[in-house]
């Protein structure tokens, strides 16, 4: 790290040097900052580190999350760690999957201008546009299908004209899938019957009273389903 | 960007030799050699990289030195800096934790009449749940029985587990699946409902249920936004840890002093019942490895709990994950899903040939990987210098046809792909990570442990994985001790009188560290590592 050329990024409009192998996290860790906001998993999974910037000569604002980009020479750079989008009150039992639900709940839905900036900026490269044209054909499986690798970020919601909140649209979608309209699992509920009824528990105990080289036996001469 | 030259010649002899590798299978460890593997490679085993706490209920035990110094270190909490008269908020349930365990105990606490507070150190589910991958077990096949399921979990830990609690975990399984189901959490399936299951380390069927790769963020996202629903029941305090449990004068935990990280402020919480639900510890960095955890795993609910008496079980085994990344430099560490070998992807070494099945339990193949990279120096090594071997996901797209990957593992395409390594054609480098604390807080399969008043779900416990846990069984084990949590505070919590507050605890807590010898210079919970740049360093 040490023989490395350093390279200047600019952290709230204030100059640092830093090694052009970092993310931005990690650079502004190397800056200095013990980070509390806009920080979480570190992975690419919990949308806690949603950053714009904009690099020298180029008017274009930029997004990424800050654990997963790597830092750019002349890169300025502001983490947005709290954006205003409420989540509408609703309790699922009392939607239906429909565009009703959708109306009772982010009626401003019918608004989007299908400009496409949310789309621009998801770093999840998630075509938000797309599944807002869904939400508004009332199509809750299209939104959910369409939606599923969000992580919540909210650079959507951050960056839409229209005032849309368009991840807090896309959860509420897929719940109302999960719970309405994925078909139905019918081994699951007939297990679920029969550990209610008692069915299996002969069975566990049997394994249960065993003693240590009993069960060690029984483990290593199991029959292992094939691929 | 992508992999260097040198990398890529190793990549030719991976791709040479994988025709005649996709007929072939690697035969599994017996019980003696995975015995022996593990004696010899696994960090577990090292043994200066622990020793024997010298204080508290656990004197005596083995632990790694990172988690035996916070568990014998100072409070950071001065007691004089708190007025125990002056409540800020006074609640039926504490969960302190927003994590997977945290919220399902939460949503079902409140659904039997209590009110809910929950503190969480960042935001609500910045947890190790939402970066879970792989899948969640459930034995809800025809061929499958949570009897079935058992004996794969206490095989999987080495026989060592807390029988009560496997039969809890695994008896509970369909039901948790059903539960999600029900809240909206969208499984892969069939076009005509039947769950689309996989193996994984260790499993003898096909139990791991998913959500593409993203199976833990469904099921967190899920039990968050249900949470959310219930604003006059729940109140979610974010960016405010535990930083002390509090007691009450009839020596009941009564609640925990949490402070506001950005201001410092400390609020005083009073709780008839109490739910660690703090997650683990990989934060801490065993033995120097790098972690697949989220930011705030430090162990504090374990340091806290220890404090007030509450006995520690299996802290002295720790998980690292078969396959981190270990290549390139920006994602060392991170979690490569076990679900590539469940998709059938094999493990090889620079010369492309196999040494270990690619599903032996984490214990075992992590050894495995060591040991093929540290005795017999046949591991790749990165430009930054650490090594790796070869996850040879280009197979899945052979096995399963053209697009599985992409279907099938979206966030790893995506993870490696912004530094232009494009898995579906190309293997990833891996070597093992730290990845789950094993052990913890004591339990019982009601979620009460040794002190009353004192709940613990989740990863935060102890006992259910014995020394080695299962893919697939953190899911679930999240979910069915937190919801065993709530449903157990919600049948205590009305009958609970409490005295007064106290953090007399902490006094006796001093008292013993000096009748030990002990001056610690290290103030514990942590809260948050430190990775800032030290001057000069």
């Amino acid at each position: 790290m040490a023989d490395q050329e350093l390279i200047p990024i600019y952290i709230m409009n204030k100059q640092y040097l830093v090694p052009p192998t970092l993310t931005i996290m990690r650079a502004l860790e190397y800056a200095g900052y013990k980070l509390i906001r806009g920080v979480g998993c570190r992975a690419g999974f919990c949308g806690a580190c949603a950053t714009v910037y904009r690099t020298a000569g180029d008017y274009r604002l930029k997004i990424g999350l800050a654990c997963a980009t790597l830092v750019e020479p002349e890169m300025y750079l502001a983490q947005i760690p709290f954006f205003p989008a409420p989540r509408a009150q609703y309790h699922l039992e009392e939607l239906k999957p429909d565009m009703s639900a959708l109306l009772k709940t982010y009626p401003e839905v019918l608004r989007c201008l299908s400009c496409g900036t949310c789309t621009k900026v998801c770093p999840q490269d998630i075509d938000v546009k797309d599944y807002m044209a869904e939400a508004m054909r009332g199509n809750i499986a299209g939104v959910a299908d369409k939606s599923f690798d969000c992580i919540m970020c909210g650079l959507c919601a951050a960056r839409c004209p229209a005032e849309e909140k368009q991840y807090q649209i896309a959860i509420l979608c897929r719940r109302l899938y999960g719970k309405y309209l994925a078909p139905r699992a019918e081994h699951l509920h007939k297990r679920v019957q029969e550990i209610m009824d008692g069915k299996h528990d002969a069975e566990l105990i049997r394994f249960k009273t065993m003693s240590k080289d009993e069960l060690k036996k029984a483990y290593y001469e199991r029959d292992i389903e094939p691929e | 960007m992508g992999y260097p030259q040198y990398m890529r010649d190793s990549i030719a002899k991976v791709e040479a030799t994988r025709p005649r590798r996709l007929q072939e299978t690697f035969p599994m460890l017996t019980a003696q050699e995975k015995q022996a593997l593990l004696e010899k490679f696994h960090p577990d085993y090292i043994r200066e990289a622990m020793r024997e706490l010298r204080v508290g209920p656990n004197k005596g035990t083995r632990t790694p030195h990172e988690l035996a110094d916070l568990l014998e270190a100072r409070p950071v909490l001065d007691p004089k800096a708190v007025n125990l008269d002056n409540v800020d908020y006074e609640t039926d349930v504490l969960i302190i934790g927003g994590g997977g365990a945290g919220s399902a105990a939460a949503i079902k606490a409140r659904e039997a009449g209590a009110k809910v507070i929950m503190a969480t150190k960042l935001r609500h589910g910045d947890a190790n749940t939402m970066m879970a991958q792989g899948g969640i077990q459930a034995a809800d096949k025809e061929n499958d029985s949570p009897a079935i399921h058992y004996l794969d979990v206490m095989g999987g830990g080495g026989f060592t587990n807390d029988p009560d609690l496997v039969e809890a975990l695994v008896k509970d399984a369909p039901l948790v699946i059903q539960w999600l189901e029900s809240l909206g959490c969208m499984f892969d399936k069939q076009p005509d409902g039947t769950m689309i299951t996989i193996h994984g380390g260790g499993t003898s069927r096909k139990r791991m249920h998913s959500a593409r790769d993203y199976s833990g963020a469904e099921i967190m996202r899920t039990l968050r936004d249900e949470v959310r629903s219930w604003p006059e029941d729940i109140r979610v305090i974010e960016f405010a840890p535990a930083v002390e449990l509090l007691m009450d004068t009839n020596g009941r935990v009564a609640g925990a002093v949490l402070m506001n990280l950005e201001t410092n402020e400390y609020l005083v919480v009073k709780a008839k019942c109490t739910i660690i639900a703090t997650g683990g510890s990989g934060r801490l960095h065993y033995q120097n490895y790098p972690t697949t955890n989220h930011y705030g795993a430090t162990g504090d609910g374990l340091v806290m709990a220890y404090r007030v008496g509450a006995r520690l079980a299996f802290i002295d085994t720790m998980q690292y994950h078969p396959t981190g990344a270990a290549f390139p430099e920006q994602i060392v560490g991170l979690l490569v899903t076990e679900k590539v070998r469940g998709l059938g992807a094999q493990v090889v070494n620079i010369d492309g040939e196999q040494f270990v099945f690619p599903r032996e339990t984490r214990d075992a193949e992590s050894a495995a990987i060591i040991r093929e990279c540290v005795e017999r120096g046949k591991g790749v090594t990165t430009p930054s210098g650490i090594q790796g071997v070869w996850l040879d996901s280009p197979m899945i797209e052979i096995i399963h046809g053209p697009g599985t990957v992409q279907k099938e593992l979206p966030a790893m395409v995506r993870q490696f792909g912004r530094f232009g390594i494009d898995i579906t054609k190309e293997p990833m480098l891996v070597y093992p990570t730290l990845h789950y604390q094993n052990g913890g807080i004591a339990i019982k399969p009601d979620c009460t442990t040794d002190i009353p008043g004192l709940y613990v779900a989740g990863e935060a416990s102890g006992g259910v994985h014995g020394r080695n846990r299962l893919m697939g069984n953190s899911l679930l084990d999240v979910c069915v001790f937190g919801r065993r949590a709530g449903i157990t505070v919600g049948q205590h919590f009305r009958e609970v009188t409490l005295g007064k507050l106290t953090l007399s605890h902490l006094d006796r807590w001093e008292k013993e560290l000096k009748d030990a010898g002990l001056d610690p210079k290290v103030c514990a919970p942590i809260l948050l590592p430190d990775y800032t740049r030290r001057k000069g360093v």
